[in-house]
């Protein structure tokens, strides 16, 4: 009697460490991440049909991904052919990181944007950068998924 | 705002007998106070006249008991005295004032006794108080104000400011305020003004009406001037504000983001960074002339620069070495050292006005410590860990860091917060600093009755 009670608590221990690690691992196994870079379209706004307004990067880093290069390339060829459009690119940063850092941190991200829109032929006069450091997150999450999403440069018609 | 400027028509220091061979109390600051000085304050006595022509002036019902727990609750939060109950006290206020039955006194095991006489003189407050040891019956410190009855709360931080001074040999840092960023508003859309308050939290007052983001203001050592960082007009840039006047200005013409500033320790020059092309470097501008120099050139990041207090080196943030580390260098920009090695990134270093620590932020396996180095990076001690912490700045004697920290959200994103603490040097008597609304960069003023 009391060992069959025993077994059945066991069980019901097991089954709830179970569903709670099934629980865990989906969370974490998300695959909008690729390393620690966002690759997911929740956040993403279009500047036209097939021109998505963001670029993600690493923790810490300013180096554009090949997806980025081909986001910023797409806008490059939407922009030359809107040529009276002009842009703001918004660098931004996730929370992990001291406020006067991330505001550098986010205007090199930015920057990187910049620099290569203009190898595509982008006059460097139709670019402003704006770096908002973590002031200005699009998910207020404490979490990695959040924290990738944050870590962005957008790019903004200004006119 | 002239009521700032601190009226001391009087300040009279009598009965300053020569000190003999009683051992005195002392408190020693240099470790974590653990069993704080007992110590007894009186309620300053008042007449009922001058009571009444308070009442009428200042609305408090009695000035007298309102100054004693303004001192009492500085002593208090210092960590370092523990103030007793006034329902024990057996003596009444103004008998005490004039002679204390040190018996009384130590039976309720207090080592140090507050008195003091409030008076109204031609509608100014006088405010007289004495400083009793107890155990050798022995008057330590006596002295008298006049001042205009608005400022009493300054009075109740002088008189805990002199306190401090008499029984631990250094400075308080009482009579002081702080500036900082009040924060409003969902994490995505945060609502920030500029605010600034008395150190213990009262005469909260905003500066700005939250129109556009302002960050990390800084006071002027020397002087009510504010360094901060403001996004008006989305151009972020150094802004100087006069925060007697209200007077603001952008800080040089910069083409591109600067940000970070602090003032040089004579309050004349104002060092920060500016960002061009991806790169952020430090550069000053004196104040008087406008002259612009660039203080380091490197194609890393070179950031939250702060000056030494003989304004002789800088201490600075620098990613040169592939991540955030702590740098010293000559103000001129030469001769470069890292000084942080231990594990992890380093950020905000400040320098001590003492001038032989310097605090900063460090970011270690996911978790945030506020700590202190000696200035060759030796010593390294951290003081407290959290979640999410950073931005230290010192009180003006050197003895208490104020930060800010945030909360971690749940997985909706909710429950997020910012708020200020203070924290001894010692690593003991770590305290959240009340505000009205959400606080951030807090930055701690120098002593206002120098």
């Amino acid at each position: 009697m009391k060992l069959d009670k025993i077994l059945k608590n066991l069980l019901l221990v097991v089954l709830a460490c179970f569903a709670l690690s099934a629980c865990a691992t989906k969370k974490v196994s998300t695959s909008q991440l690729q390393g620690d870079v966002y690759t997911g379209s929740d956040t993403v706004e279009y500047l036209a049909s097939g021109v998505p307004d963001r670029v993600f990067f690493a923790t810490n880093e300013s180096v554009l991904t090949t997806a980025s290069r081909e986001t910023l390339r797409k806008q490059a060829a939407w922009l030359r052919k809107n040529s009276d459009v002009t842009i703001v690119l918004e660098g931004h940063a996730d929370e992990r990181g001291t406020r006067e850092y991330n505001l550098a941190l986010g205007e090199r991200r930015a920057n990187a944007a910049k620099d290569y829109l203009m190898t595509y032929g982008i006059s460097s006069d139709r670019i402003s950068v704006l770096s908002y450091g973590k002031e200005r997150p699009v998910d207020s999450g404490s979490n990695p998924l959040a924290w990738s999403k944050n870590r962005r440069s957008v790019t903004v018609k200004a006119n | 705002m002239k009521s700032i400027k601190f009226l001391i028509i009087s300040l009279l220091i009598f009965l300053l007998a020569p000190i003999k061979s009683y051992s005195l109390i002392e408190v020693d600051i240099t470790r974590g106070n653990l069993n704080p000085l007992p110590v007894a304050v009186s309620p300053l006595s008042i007449d009922e006249t001058s009571k009444k022509s308070f009442e009428g002036l200042l609305k408090k019902k009695d000035i007298g008991a309102e100054i004693s727990s303004i001192v009492e609750n500085n002593l208090k939060t210092s960590g370092l005295f523990n103030p007793l109950s006034k329902d024990a006290f057996l003596q009444a206020p103004d008998i005490a004032n004039l002679k204390p039955r040190f018996e009384d006194w130590n039976l309720i095991k207090a080592q140090a006794l507050i008195t003091g006489k409030v008076t109204n003189v031609e509608d100014k407050l006088r405010v007289e108080f004495r400083l009793w040891d107890v155990l050798a019956g022995k008057e330590m410190m006596a002295l008298a104000f006049t001042t205009v009855p608005t400022n009493w709360r300054r009075v109740g931080h002088i008189i805990s400011d002199k306190v401090y001074e008499r029984l631990t040999g250094e400075k308080g840092y009482f009579d002081t305020r702080i500036i900082y960023v009040a924060e409003e508003g969902p994490k995505t859309k945060r609502i920030k003004k500029l605010a600034i308050m008395d150190q213990d939290g009262a005469n909260n007052k905003f500066l700005t009406l939250g129109n556009e983001l302002v960050l990390t203001p800084r006071f002027n050592p020397n002087s009510q001037m504010v360094t901060y960082l403001s996004y008006f007009r989305n151009l972020p840039r150094v802004y100087l504000l006069d925060i007697e006047t209200g007077m603001q200005e952008v800080v040089g013409d910069f083409p591109g983001m600067t940000f970070a500033p602090r003032f040089s320790p004579d309050g004349k020059k104002i060092i920060m960074s500016f960002a061009k092309d991806g790169n952020s470097d430090i550069y000053t501008m004196d104040l008087e002339n406008r002259i612009v120099e660039k203080i380091t050139n490197h194609p890393s990041i070179d950031t939250s620069p702060s000056y030494s207090p003989d304004g002789k080196l800088i201490c600075f943030n620098s990613d040169r070495s592939g991540y955030q580390q702590i740098y010293v260098m000559r103000s001129d920009g030469s001769n470069v050292k890292r000084i942080s090695f231990g594990r992890g990134i380093y950020g905000t270093p400040v320098w001590s006005p003492r001038g032989d620590l310097i605090a900063f932020t460090k970011l270690h396996k996911g978790k945030f410590y506020i700590g202190v180095m000696r200035i060759d990076g030796s010593g390294e001690r951290l003081l407290t860990e959290n979640f999410y912490q950073e931005a230290p700045s010192w009180s003006p004697n050197g003895r208490v860091l104020i930060f800010y920290r945030e909360t971690k959200t749940n997985d909706q994103g909710e429950g997020f917060s910012a708020k200020l603490w203070s924290i001894d040097l010692t690593g003991y008597n770590e305290r959240m600093v009340k505000t009205p609304t959400d606080g951030s960069d807090p930055s701690w003023s120098s002593l206002l009755n120098n």
